[in-house]
């Protein structure tokens, strides 16, 4: 069975919100009844065959074809399948996301993973603001999953980032892990200005130390951390170059803070 | 008092046992059988900077863990673990924990790693059975950590990392809880005390290369086998005195007087087919030093076959193996 492939029929000017078009919904559904699921776009509800030329029937293998800048909220709340997007995606995929996996083989838009609670997310190109976050006005961002971007990320990664594995192979904005309270991520690449602003838990694994630290993180000198064999053990899992990362002896100088919060997390400097 | 095997007597064994034909070199086996328990067990991996400070670790953990009759569980290593078979790569040992209810397994298991395995300089601690119900390993301890403790969740488990004054603690949140069989045994007749100790040094050296199992007593023997009772009535169980040599001659005795020593091996398994297996690599073991070597018979303790639900007939396990 070939897999079920959206493709807009033409570019639109509002964005779709297409949180209705997971493998959850659409289970056991046809085609001509997919076709008239109503999706919000702008301040209306479009039918998706409307929108769409909707091709293939298996609902647990979803492509998104073509460009979908204009498309959001894909994979929201989805438990299982697969979902892939051949370009450039929206924003907020992944948005509360509870397993399955999505891949995009371009970029995403803002808040991607936001409030991610399992399932793994995979950006081969970079991903806007707030990777990993909560929604403005929640409490807690990304609660669980695995996000892998091979690209660049935007500012305030991790924001409100509860639990989880977030991978950049490569930079990330400012401020990012801003108000974290758990999880963890990596960069390969740098780290811009502020990074752990207001970190109350959670762990950032960098190769050097970010430039511009705020000044309310202290150095708590060089270690070797055994859980970092676990880690490792667990990328070297992954199709990611963290696959190859070393950290020999499994030592790293832990800084940790934001000490004008609850001073909990941890920024590792593995050098 | 007396923790032997398990409290059992040999009451289903006579000295018409030894009338049954099943002789390996010179060795009686005795047409009796063991009568094991139901149990609950966990294991758990214990590693360290090297294996001197796992074993360190480890036999700490396991120290007073003979009998849960007066000890709470019954523990012991298991095995030497290679570095390619621990979580963090790095030297280790497996340790099972045994007890008669989930509740008492599950204070053991905290005490003991908090006491033996938290303290011990470079050890970390992992679950050692993934399926099944789940016992607090982690999960409490990490409260030492005073609010400094950090949780990892990494490839689906969770750990904790506790700050120590030699770096950090280690600890899986939970390991594994398993039904499990308790109390496995075979006794050693023997010539005199060194005959019967030499036979039980090879078997527990050919038992410890069977998975699954302990042998929870010092050495994996025990010299103090009991009977159900005692002539006071505060003790529940008191000296075996039908296999004990030295009053042969005023008790109603289950000895040859050829036998002048005999020592038990107790088997404690995650399941019935390890505990067969031990006795049986146990009791190949004894037969193949032989009678040569002073060894007599080899028996087994059971309460008649009415308390225990495992029932391990000495003769079907040689004649299996044979």
């Amino acid at each position: 069975m070939s897999s079920l492939t959206f493709k807009l029929k033409q570019a639109t000017l509002q964005r779709v919100d297409c949180s209705s078009l997971t493998s959850d919904h659409l289970q056991g559904k046809e085609v001509a009844e997919i076709a008239k699921i109503e999706l919000p776009v702008g301040n209306s509800n479009v039918q998706a065959g409307d929108l769409f030329n909707i091709t293939g029937r298996d609902v647990a293998k979803i492509v998104f074809a073509g460009d979908c800048a204009k498309l959001d909220r894909i994979g929201a709340a989805m438990t299982h399948g697969e979902i892939t997007l051949a370009g450039n995606c929206g924003d907020y995929v992944g948005l509360g996301m509870k397993g399955g996996t999505i891949a995009a083989k371009a970029s995403s838009g803002i808040f991607t993973a936001c409030g991610m609670r399992g399932g793994a997310i995979r950006i081969a190109g970079n991903a806007g603001d707030f990777l990993g976050g909560g929604l403005p006005g929640e409490r807690r961002g990304m609660f669980g999953g695995l996000v892998i971007v091979h690209g660049n990320v935007g500012d305030r990664a991790c924001d409100q980032m509860r639990r989880g594995m977030i991978l950049v192979e490569g930079n990330i904005g400012a401020y990012a892990c801003s108000r974290m309270s758990g999880g963890t991520i990596a960069v390969l690449g740098e780290v811009g200005a502020f990074a752990g602003f207001a970190m109350k838990r959670g762990t950032l694994i960098v190769k050097d130390l970010p430039s511009q630290l705020p000044i309310t993180f202290n150095d708590c000198g060089e270690h070797s951390l055994s859980f970092l064999t676990l880690v490792l053990a667990y990328w070297r899992t992954l199709d990611t170059r963290f696959a190859k990362f070393n950290i020999p002896n499994n030592r790293v100088r832990r800084w940790m803070g934001d000490v004008a919060n609850a001073g909990r997390g941890e920024i590792l400097v593995t050098g | 008092m007396k923790c032997g095997n398990s409290d059992q007597a040999p009451a289903c064994m006579s000295m018409s046992a030894l009338e049954a034909k099943l002789q390996i070199n010179g060795v009686h086996i005795d047409d009796t059988f063991a009568e094991a328990f139901g149990m609950k067990a966990t294991r758990v991996l214990i590693t360290a900077h090297n294996l001197k400070w796992a074993y360190h670790s480890a036999i700490a953990m396991t120290g007073f863990a003979t009998s849960v009759i007066a000890c709470g569980c019954e523990a012991g290593i298991e095995r030497k673990l290679d570095v390619a078979e621990t979580p963090d790569r790095r030297p280790g040992v497996s340790v099972l924990l045994f007890a008669v209810s989930t509740k008492e397994l599950a204070k053991q298991l905290e005490r003991r790693v908090g006491q033996c395995v938290l303290t011990s300089p470079t050890s970390a601690c992992f679950a050692g059975i993934q399926e099944g119900e789940k016992l607090p390993l982690g999960k409490n301890l990490r409260y030492f950590g005073d609010g400094f403790q950090v949780a990892k969740l990494i490839a689906g488990k969770r750990y904790w990392r506790v700050p120590v004054m030699d770096g950090e603690f280690l600890c899986e949140e939970t390991t594994g809880l398993t039904k499990a069989v308790g109390g496995g045994n075979f006794l050693i007749l023997a010539a005199h005390q060194s005959a019967a100790l030499a036979a039980c040094e090879a078997a527990i050296e050919a038992m410890h290369k069977v998975r699954n199992v302990i042998m929870p007593f010092p050495g994996g023997v025990v010299r103090s086998g009991s009977k159900v009772g005692s002539k006071y009535k505060a003790l529940l169980a008191s000296t075996n005195d039908a296999f004990c040599p030295t009053i042969r001659g005023i008790t109603k005795t289950e000895l040859t007087p050829d036998v002048g020593a005999v020592l038990e091996i107790v088997i404690d398994g995650l399941t019935e087919a390890d505990v067969a297996a031990a006795m049986i690599a146990g009791m190949k073991a004894v037969c193949a030093l032989g009678a040569a070597k002073g060894v007599k018979r080899i028996s087994a303790g059971n309460y008649g076959g009415k308390l225990g639900p495992y029932h391990f007939h000495l003769h079907k396990l040689m004649k299996g193996a044979v």
